[in-house]
C-alpha cells in the first residue's frame, strides 16, 4: 500500500527582523498510510504545526520550505498555488485550535460550511450546499442542524463550534484530516467528547488523520503511531504503544510524566525550562539544557534519529532500560 | 497559531539606545524630518536669501513662471517664489505656537483630570465633550470671527479647537501610570499629590502626546491656512500661504499664484504625517 | 451595546445644551458687546431696530435671563437675522442645506468607494508598486488643502481640458428642477428630465471628487490595515485551508470584517467632510451652507456664523449617533453583549 502522506527531509526557515535566517524545522521524515492516525506531539515552538501548515503552503509569507512532502505520490512542496488549492479542503481537511477565531465571526456558520463545498463543486447551488451542511451537522452530532446553520459562530458553545469546524473540514470527504490542537481551547469534558467524535469518524469514514497536540494524553487513545518533536526535529517515533511503554527519549519520558494519570493519584510532572527559540538553539542536542541525563557528547553533537529498541529515537543516551518503570 | 507566529515575531535585539532606535526609522520618516528641517531652516534664514522682498513689486504683473521669477508674479507684480518662502515665517512659527499651547493647556487639564478624578475630572471632561462636538473648522471660524479677524485671534481659535485632544490623551496616560506600583508607593510615602504628579507620573506620559503633536502639526498648518483663506487669519499683503491661495482663487486662470503656497502646505502636511507615522510605529514596537 | 446606544441617546440633549451654551457665550463675547452679534453696525443708529432686537433677545436683562431667552429662541428655530441677506438665519440655512447635503453625500459615496477600492488593491498587492501608488494617491488626498486641490483641478480639468463644467450647481441661466427634495439630482430624475440630471451630475462630479478625495486617505489607510490584519488572522487561514483563492479570502472573508471598523470612522470622516465642504463650496461657488459660512465669516455676519456653527454641531452629533447605531447593527458579536 502506498502511503497517503510521506515527508522526506522537510525543512522550514524563517527570517527575523535583522534578516537572519534560522531553521524552524530541521529535516523531518514522516509517513502515514490511508486510514491511519498519526499523533505529532511537542511543546509549542517544536515545529509540529508549521510542518503541517507547510504541506498546505499555509505558512506566513517569508517562510522558506525545502525537502519533499508527497500526498498520494504528488509532491506538495513547490506545487503551483492553483493546484494546491484543489487539494486544500477537498482531499485534505483542516481543524484548527481555536474554533472561535478560526471561524469568520461576521459570517453565518452554515454559509462558511457551504462555501467549503461550493469552492470545490461549482455545479452545487448554495441551497444544496446548505442542505449538505445540515447533513454534516448531523454527522458530527450537532442538534437542531436546520437552526444551527443559520447562526453566527459566537452563538455556539466552544464544543459545538469545534464540532462545526470538524464538519467543515469533512465537507468534501477528504482522505486526510489535519487537526491542529483540536481540543486545546476546550474544557476537559468537552475535550473528551471531541476526541470520541474524531475516533468515531475515523472508524466510520476511514479517514487518515494527523493529530497535532502538546498533550500526549490526547493522542494516547486514538493514534496508531506517534512522532515526538523537539526543537524542529523528530526526537522519537514509533507506534503509540511503543512510545508509551518502550520510551527511549528522555523528552518523551518527560512528556509522559506530564500526563496526569487517570486514577488521580499520579502527580502532574513538568519538564523544567522552556523550549529554545529557533534563533538561539543550543549546540548539539537542542534538548540538552533541560535534560536530566545530559553528558558531554550531548553538548557537542546533534544525535541522529535511529532505531533504538522498539522505537526510533534521536538521543545519545536512550532510556531503553526504563521500560518496566513506565509500564507500571 | 502560536507555533507559526512565534519565530517570526521573535523580538529584535533591543540594544543600542537612542541612535540605534532612530536608525530604525523608515526612509519616509527621515524624508519627512528632512523636509521639516528645511522649512525651519527657511524660517530662520529666509531674510538673508538673495531674492526679491516679498512685498516689493519687482516685475510686471501676472507673469507666468520664468527663469527670473520661478513661480511667476502675482496681481501686484510681486515674486510668488519669494512670497512662498517668506510664507513659512508666518505659518511654521504659528503652527508651533498653537501646538505648544494646545499641548500645554490640554496636557495640564488632562493630567489634573486624570490624577485627581472626581468632580474636577467631570467638569473638564464635559468641557472636552462639548468642544469636540463642534466640527473643528466651524468652531475655529466662529471663535475667530467673534474675537475679530486677525492672526492672533485665529491662533487662539485653533488652540481652543485642539486642546481637548491632548486633554484626553494625557488623561488616559495618567490614569494608566497612576496605577503603577512606584506611584502608589510614592503616595503611600506621603509625598504631596502635586509632587507625585510632577515627579512620578508626568515624565512617563509624554510619548503619545509628542507623537500626536508631530502628526497634528501639519493639520494645524492646514487649518491656519484655511482660516486665512476664508479671511479670518493673516491679512493681505502679508505672504501667508492661505491668503495667497485666496488671492490665487480670484484669478485662477493665473494658476501659478496659488501653486507655490499650495505645494508648501502639501510638503509640510506630508512631512509631518511621514514623520509622525514613523515615530508611532517605532514607539509602538518598542512598547510591546 | 444597547445600553451604550441608550447612553449615547441620553447624552445628546446635554451635548446640545453644551453646544448652545458655547454659542451663547461666543455671542456674548462678540466685540465685547452682545448687541454687536445681533445688529449690523450700520443699523446701530436706528433706535427702533435696536429696541426690537433688545426686547427679543432680552439684552436689557441680566445674563441668566438672556441665556434662557437665547435658548428659548433657539428652540423655536430663531437664530437671529443675517446681516447680509436680512432674512432669518434659520431660513437661509434651510434653503441651502440640501445643496450641502447633496455634495457631502456624493463626496461620502465617492470617498468610501475610492477608499475601499484603493484599500483592497493595496492589500491584495501589498509590497508592490500598485500598493505604493494607491497609498500615495490616498495620502495626497488627506494632505492636500481642498481649497487648493479644487482650484488646481478646476483649472486643469475645466479651463484647460474642458472635461468638466465650471463652478456652481448648474450652468448659468439653466433652470433648476422643480423643488421636491432640494437635491438637484433626485429632483431632476423625479421630473423625468434626464438631460438636466446629467448636467447636474457633471457639475457635482468635480467638487464631490475633491471633497471625497480628502477622506479617501483615512478610509484607504483603515481598509488596508484591517484587510492586511484580517489576511493574517485565523479565519483567513481557515478559508485558505478550505481551498479559497486569495481573491475570495480577501473579498468574502477579510472585507466584511473590515466593514466594522470602517463604520466606526465614517462619523469621524464626517467631521472632515464638513470642514472640507466649507472650503470646497467656497472654491466651487456651491450655494450651500459652507459658502454661506465663508461669506458670513468674511463679512463678520455674526448671527449667520452662530447659526451655521450650531447646525454643524447638530449634524456632527447626529452623524456620530447614526455611526454608533450602524456599528451595533452590523456587528453580530456585539448584539449579545
Amino acid at each position: 500500500m502506498s502511503p497517503l502522506l510521506k515527508t522526506k527531509d522537510l525543512r522550514i526557515e524563517f527570517r527575523n527582523d535583522d534578516g537572519i535566517w534560522a531553521e524552524a524545522l530541521c529535516g523531518v521524515d514522516l509517513s502515514l498510510d490511508p486510514g491511519e492516525v498519526l499523533g505529532i506531539v511537542g511543546e509549542s515552538g517544536s515545529g509540529k504545526s508549521i510542518a503541517m501548515m507547510a504541506l498546505l503552503q499555509l505558512l506566513p509569507r517569508g517562510a522558506r520550505v525545502s525537502g519533499s512532502a508527497r500526498f498520494k505520490g504528488q509532491e506538495l512542496i513547490g506545487m503551483p498555488p492553483a493546484r494546491i488549492r484543489q487539494l486544500r479542503g477537498k482531499s485534505i481537511g483542516c481543524v484548527f485550535q481555536d474554533p472561535l477565531s478560526a471561524f469568520n465571526s461576521v459570517l453565518r456558520i452554515g454559509d462558511q460550511i457551504a462555501e467549503a463545498i461550493t469552492l470545490h463543486d461549482r455545479s452545487m447551488s448554495k441551497r444544496d450546499a446548505l442542505k449538505e451542511a445540515e447533513r454534516l451537522f448531523e454527522l458530527v452530532a450537532i442538534p437542531q442542524p436546520a437552526k444551527r446553520i443559520r447562526q453566527y459562530p459566537h452563538e455556539f458553545s466552544g464544543g459545538m463550534r469545534q464540532r462545526a469546524m470538524i464538519a467543515m473540514a469533512l465537507a468534501n470527504r477528504p482522505e486526510l484530516l489535519i487537526a491542529d490542537e483540536p481540543t486545546t481551547a476546550l474544557d476537559v469534558t468537552v475535550q473528551a467528547q471531541i476526541l470520541d467524535l474524531l475516533r468515531d469518524l475515523r472508524k466510520d469514514l476511514g479517514i487518515g488523520m494527523v493529530l497535532i497536540t502538546h498533550d500526549l494524553g490526547v493522542v494516547a487513545g486514538i493514534a496508531d503511531k506517534i512522532a515526538v518533536m523537539y526543537g524542529g526535529r523528530i526526537v522519537e517515533r514509533g507506534t503509540t504503544d511503543d512510545v508509551f511503554y518502550h520510551t527511549a527519549h528522555p523528552y518523551s519520558a518527560g512528556l509522559i510524566g506530564a500526563v496526569p494519570s487517570l486514577d488521580g493519584t499520579g502527580k502532574l510532572q513538568q519538564i523544567d525550562g522552556t523550549p529554545p527559540s529557533i534563533f538561539n538553539r543550543p549546540s548539539g542536542c537542542s534538548f540538552h539544557p533541560r535534560c536530566s541525563q545530559v553528558e558531554e557528547i550531548c553538548r557537542m553533537q546533534t544525535p541522529e534519529l535511529e532505531s533504538v529498541g522498539e522505537t526510533d529515537c534521536a538521543c545519545h543516551l536512550p532510556l531503553v532500560t526504563r521500560d518496566a518503570k513506565v509500564a507500571e | 497559531m502560536a507555533d507559526i507566529s512565534a519565530p517570526v515575531a521573535a523580538p529584535a535585539r533591543r540594544s543600542g539606545g537612542f541612535r540605534r532606535t532612530f536608525r530604525k526609522l523608515p526612509v519616509t520618516a527621515i524624508i519627512g524630518a528632512a523636509i521639516l528641517l528645511f522649512w525651519i531652516f527657511t524660517v530662520l534664514t529666509v531674510q538673508f536669501w538673495p531674492m526679491a522682498e516679498p512685498l516689493d513689486m519687482v516685475g510686471r504683473r501676472l507673469q507666468p513662471p520664468s527663469a527670473e521669477h520661478w513661480l511667476g508674479t502675482d496681481a501686484l507684480g510681486r515674486d510668488v517664489f519669494s512670497r512662498t518662502m517668506h510664507g513659512a515665517v508666518w505659518s511654521i512659527p504659528i503652527a508651533i505656537l498653537v501646538v505648544a499651547c494646545a499641548v500645554a493647556i490640554g496636557s495640564l487639564l488632562g493630567a489634573i483630570s486624570g490624577f485627581f478624578g472626581g468632580w474636577t475630572d467631570g467638569i473638564i471632561m464635559r468641557l472636552v465633550d462639548v468642544t469636540v462636538a463642534f466640527p473643528p473648522i466651524l468652531l475655529a471660524m466662529a471663535v475667530a470671527a467673534m474675537l475679530g479677524p486677525g492672526l492672533t485671534n485665529a491662533s487662539i481659535a485653533m488652540v481652543i479647537v485642539w486642546w481637548p485632544i491632548y486633554a484626553r490623551l494625557m488623561r488616559a496616560q495618567v490614569l494608566e501610570v497612576k496605577e503603577r506600583e512606584h506611584v502608589e508607593a510614592a503616595i503611600a510615602g506621603g509625598a504631596s499629590p502635586l509632587r507625585v504628579l510632577r515627579v512620578h507620573v508626568l515624565p512617563l506620559c509624554w510619548t503619545p502626546t509628542l507623537i500626536n503633536a508631530t502628526m497634528d502639526f501639519g493639520q494645524v498648518v492646514l487649518l491656519a491656512a484655511s482660516l486665512s483663506f476664508i479671511g479670518l487669519g493673516a491679512k493681505p499683503p502679508s505672504p501667508e500661504w492661505g491668503s495667497m491661495i485666496s488671492e490665487g482663487a480670484t484669478r485662477f486662470y493665473d494658476w501659478w499664484i496659488a501653486f507655490g503656497p499650495g505645494m508648501a502646505i502639501l510638503t509640510v502636511v506630508l512631512a509631518t504625517s511621514f514623520l509622525g507615522d514613523g515615530l508611532r510605529d517605532l514607539f509602538d514596537r518598542r512598547s510591546q | 451595546m444597547l445600553a451604550y446606544i441608550l447612553r449615547r441617546l441620553i447624552s445628546i440633549p446635554f451635548l446640545l445644551l453644551g453646544v448652545a451654551s458655547v454659542s451663547f457665550l461666543l455671542s456674548q463675547m462678540t466685540k465685547g458687546d452682545p448687541l454687536a452679534a445681533l445688529v449690523p453696525e450700520r443699523m446701530m443708529s436706528n433706535p427702533e431696530i435696536v429696541a426690537a432686537v433688545k426686547a427679543e433677545w432680552g439684552l436689557d436683562q441680566p445674563l441668566p435671563i438672556r441665556y434662557v431667552r437665547y435658548l428659548g429662541n433657539l428652540l423655536q428655530g430663531d437664530m437671529g437675522t443675517s446681516f447680509s441677506t436680512r432674512r432669518p438665519v434659520a431660513l437661509d440655512i434651510a434653503e441651502r442645506l440640501p445643496a450641502t447635503l447633496e455634495l457631502v453625500i456624493a463626496a461620502m459615496i465617492i470617498g468610501t468607494f475610492m477608499g475601499l477600492a484603493l484599500g483592497l488593491l493595496s492589500a491584495r498587492f501589498r509590497g508592490t508598486i500598485v500598493d505604493s501608488v494607491a497609498r500615495i494617491f490616498a495620502l495626497l488626498g488627506s494632505s492636500l488643502p481642498v481649497f487648493w486641490s479644487g482650484l488646481i483641478l478646476l483649472y486643469v480639468l475645466s479651463v484647460q481640458l474642458r472635461i468638466v463644467p465650471g463652478t456652481g450647481r448648474l450652468p448659468p441661466r439653466v433652470q433648476p428642477p422643480p423643488d421636491v427634495t432640494g437635491f438637484y439630482t433626485i429632483d431632476a430624475l423625479l421630473a423625468g428630465n434626464f438631460p438636466l440630471f446629467l448636467q447636474v451630475l457633471s457639475h457635482l462630479a468635480l467638487p464631490a471628487f475633491v471633497l471625497g478625495w480628502a477622506v479617501t486617505g483615512i478610509i484607504t489607510r483603515l481598509v488596508r490595515s484591517s484587510l492586511v490584519e484580517g489576511l493574517s488572522l485565523d479565519y483567513a487561514r481557515t478559508a485558505r485551508a478550505k481551498g479559497a483563492p486569495e481573491r475570495i479570502v480577501l473579498i468574502r472573508h477579510a472585507l466584511p470584517n473590515a466593514m466594522i471598523p470602517l463604520l466606526t470612522i465614517l462619523g469621524f470622516t464626517f467631521a472632515y467632510l464638513i470642514t472640507g465642504a466649507v472650503l470646497t463650496e467656497a472654491i466651487f461657488s456651491w450655494p450651500g451652507i459652507g459658502s454661506y459660512a465663508v461669506r458670513a465669516a468674511a463679512s463678520l455676519d455674526y448671527p449667520a456664523i452662530g447659526g451655521v456653527t450650531i447646525v454643524g454641531a447638530v449634524a456632527f452629533l447626529l452623524a456620530n449617533l447614526v455611526t454608533d447605531i450602524a456599528y451595533a447593527w452590523a456587528n453580530p458579536r456585539i448584539k449579545v453583549h
